[in-house]
């Protein structure tokens, strides 16, 4: 077993009971190991998003393993799970997921403030840092609301960053994007996994963008075809 | 738990959400205004009463009731059950009650007994010029009688210590004066049932506020009175009794009754219905309260489920980045609190002032003549309950959409987008 796996999924079975029975992910295996920049490809509603909610412990109604850092993940308790969403997952989602009425600061903090093991002004140190990072300092007193597109996804990324997590996943995070914003965001995660050595597992329709990462994952139909 | 975190988060919900955090705020503080308000005039109120009653009635009134023997003569012969005694009438007896000074002062010395004031009551007519009423003379302890009773306040155009010093003084009741076209400075005439008639100085008026008492009944010091009966010093129709605890009045009563042979009637006993009506008050007050704020509560229960649909996305993001179910569930029943204290701190500030305005408000009766404005209760301790009831009410009514925002599945709802 390779000691430097930060994600693997064993075995992962998943159906939906309604409107009608459906299997949607079968006998899904997969690893993402540390400093691995992985993307997801597949027709739409072939189960990537799916994936991505059970890899992200948001979704706990399947059957498999999940080991996050060879611990074991699944069948903790939802306390347990947020803890470890909050420490050692970042995520980025297709829509600009941001709290509208805050600031974009405070966007950035919020997931270090719930964690609680730095002093207020290290993280806000670190958010600015984050943010500088991303060429977006300038709009850290802006409210989230009024921000472009491009912009909002890129204080996504920010926030997904702040707590030093093991792994960001992406479920289609430049689909919503122009061209010109998409290949900047994508910029971003190409440095952070080359500069920072941070893993990355994103789900992207976007083929000159999965080419240029270290590995593809086809799927089809809820299975994995290539990989 | 980082409340500062959770607050802040609860703050921005709210300030976004102005117009609703207002209108359900507002009805916390009409609920607890009216609360404040309500409580303090009805206490107030309650208070008046009890005062009135207390402060003129004894806790224990002993005097000598005419009344027939409980066992008759045959009684003492035979004990067969079977004797029916028809048409029994009571013995002609004197009103006063016998060895009246020994037991007064047996009765100061009692530890339970605050005063003991010793009165005569004598039925007189009233007579001027033509004109001649029925009615009843008491003859008091002027000093006395003011130090433990309110009877100064009763007394209009004339001071009690004219009727303590002034012999042959009489403080007139208002009505008999209206009717007879008397004022203060004129003299009056009375005559006993024994016939002998007696010139008294009106010194002063006494009115109680209850016009049949005004129309029959005057007051004059102890010795006057007695001297119009024709007896001495010795001679006392009745004794109130002062305690230090109303509450003993009762058993108290009923010993003396057995230990002196007289009738004793005790304040609980005459004043039953009081209680009644103070109860019915409270009630009131807290069903009113009650009522406002339930529907205070509803309106914020609605206007948080509506908060949770409207932030549904926040919920979402919180969540997928490591906030647990009771983080969120804390958010938002925090939301609930800040709105029940500053409803609650308003509605207390509204309470204080309505009743300082009612406080102000002239109060004329001829019942209560040192009463000019409507009574209110000022007490710290319906403010402490009236902040207590807004927090706890705003509490229950954030907790079932708290609930439901803390189980939202982050899943279904980014989905659903
Ligand atoms: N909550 C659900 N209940 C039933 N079917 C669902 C639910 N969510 C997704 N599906 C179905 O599961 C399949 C996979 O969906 P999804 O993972 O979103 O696909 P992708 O992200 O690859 O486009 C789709 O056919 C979709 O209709
Ligand atoms: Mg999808």
């Amino acid at each position: 077993m390779n000691t430097s796996t930060v994600l693997r999924a064993n075995n992962i079975n998943k159906h939906f009971y309604t409107p009608e029975p459906f299997h949607v992910l079968k006998d899904v295996n997969l690893t993402v190991g540390k400093g691995e920049f992985t993307t997801v490809m597949g027709k739409s509603g072939c189960g990537k998003s799916t994936l991505l909610y059970i890899l992200s412990t948001m979704d706990t109604q399947y059957n498999g393993e999940l080991y996050i850092h060879d611990q074991l993940v699944t069948g903790k308790t939802a306390n347990e799970l947020a803890y470890i969403r909050n420490k050692h997952i970042g995520f980025v989602f297709q829509f600009h997921y941001l709290l509208s009425d805050f600031s974009v600061l405070e966007n950035v903090m919020l997931p270090a403030q719930k964690l609680a093991q730095r002093s207020p002004t290290a993280i806000k140190a670190a958010a600015l840092e984050k943010l500088a990072m991303l060429d977006i300092d300038t709009l850290a007193y802006k409210k989230a609301a009024n921000l472009s597109g491009g912009e909002k996804q890129r204080v996504a990324i920010a926030r997904a960053l702040i707590n030093d997590p093991a792994i960001i996943m992406g479920d289609e995070p430049t689909g919503n994007l122009d061209s010109h914003n998409a290949s900047n965001v994508f910029d971003i995660f190409k440095r952070l996994s080359v500069e920072n050595g941070l893993s990355l597992l994103i789900v992207t329709h976007d083929k000159d963008f999965a080419t240029k990462t270290d590995r593809i994952i086809q799927m089809k139909d809820g299975r994995i075809v290539s990989n | 738990m980082n409340w500062t975190m959770i607050l802040k988060i609860a703050k921005t919900h709210l300030l976004t959400k102005k117009r609703q955090t207002i209108i359900a705020a507002l009805g916390v503080t009409f609920g607890i205004g009216s609360y404040i308000t309500l409580v303090s005039f009805m206490t107030g109120l309650n208070g008046m009463l009890d005062d009135m009653i207390l402060n003129q009635t004894p806790h224990i009134h002993l005097y000598n009731e005419i009344r027939p023997s409980v066992l008759q003569p045959l009684d003492y012969l035979e004990d067969s059950g079977l004797t029916a005694i028809r048409s029994v009438r009571p013995k002609q007896r004197q009103k006063r009650i016998h060895n009246a000074l020994a037991l007064l002062k047996h009765l100061s010395t009692d530890q339970d007994v605050k005063a003991a004031l010793p009165k005569v009551e004598a039925q007189v007519f009233y007579i001027s010029g033509p004109i001649e009423l029925g009615g009843v003379v008491h003859g008091i302890d002027v000093i006395q009688e003011v130090n433990h009773y309110n009877f100064k306040d009763y007394i209009v155009n004339g001071t009690y210590q004219d009727l303590a010093q002034t012999p042959n003084s009489i403080l007139l009741g208002a009505g008999i004066a209206q009717k007879m076209s008397l004022d203060v400075g004129d003299r009056i005439r009375l005559s006993t049932i024994d016939g002998n008639v007696f010139s008294l100085k009106i010194i002063g008026l006494f009115q109680s506020g209850i016009a049949d008492l005004d129309a029959v009944q005057s007051y004059t010091n102890i010795k006057t009175a007695q001297r119009l009966l024709g007896e001495t010093n010795m001679y006392i129709t009745a004794i109130d009794i002062k305690l230090h605890d109303m509450h003993k009045a009762t058993s108290i009563a009923q010993s003396l009754e057995q230990q002196f042979g007289l009738r004793a009637v005790d304040i609980n006993t005459a004043n039953a219905q009081f209680e009644t009506g103070t109860t019915i008050r409270n009630l009131i007050t807290y069903a009113v309260s009650f009522t406002l704020l339930l529907v205070a509560g509803f309106g914020i229960y609605n206007i948080l489920n509506m908060l949770i649909y409207e932030k549904m996305n926040d919920i979402a993001i919180l969540k997928a980045t490591g906030f647990s179910s009771s983080d969120v569930h804390h958010i938002f029943v925090s939301q609930a609190i800040i709105i029940g204290l500053i409803g609650g701190i308003l509605g207390l500030a509204l309470g204080l002032g309505l009743s300082m305005a009612i406080d102000q408000t002239p109060f004329d009766t001829s019942a209560l003549p040192t009463v000019t404005t409507y009574p209110i209760n000022h007490k710290l301790s319906y403010y402490l309950i009236g902040l207590g009831f807004a927090l706890f009410a705003t509490f229950l009514a954030g907790l079932l959409p708290a609930r439901k925002a803390g189980k939202m599945d982050p899943v279904h709802i980014i989905r659903g987008q």
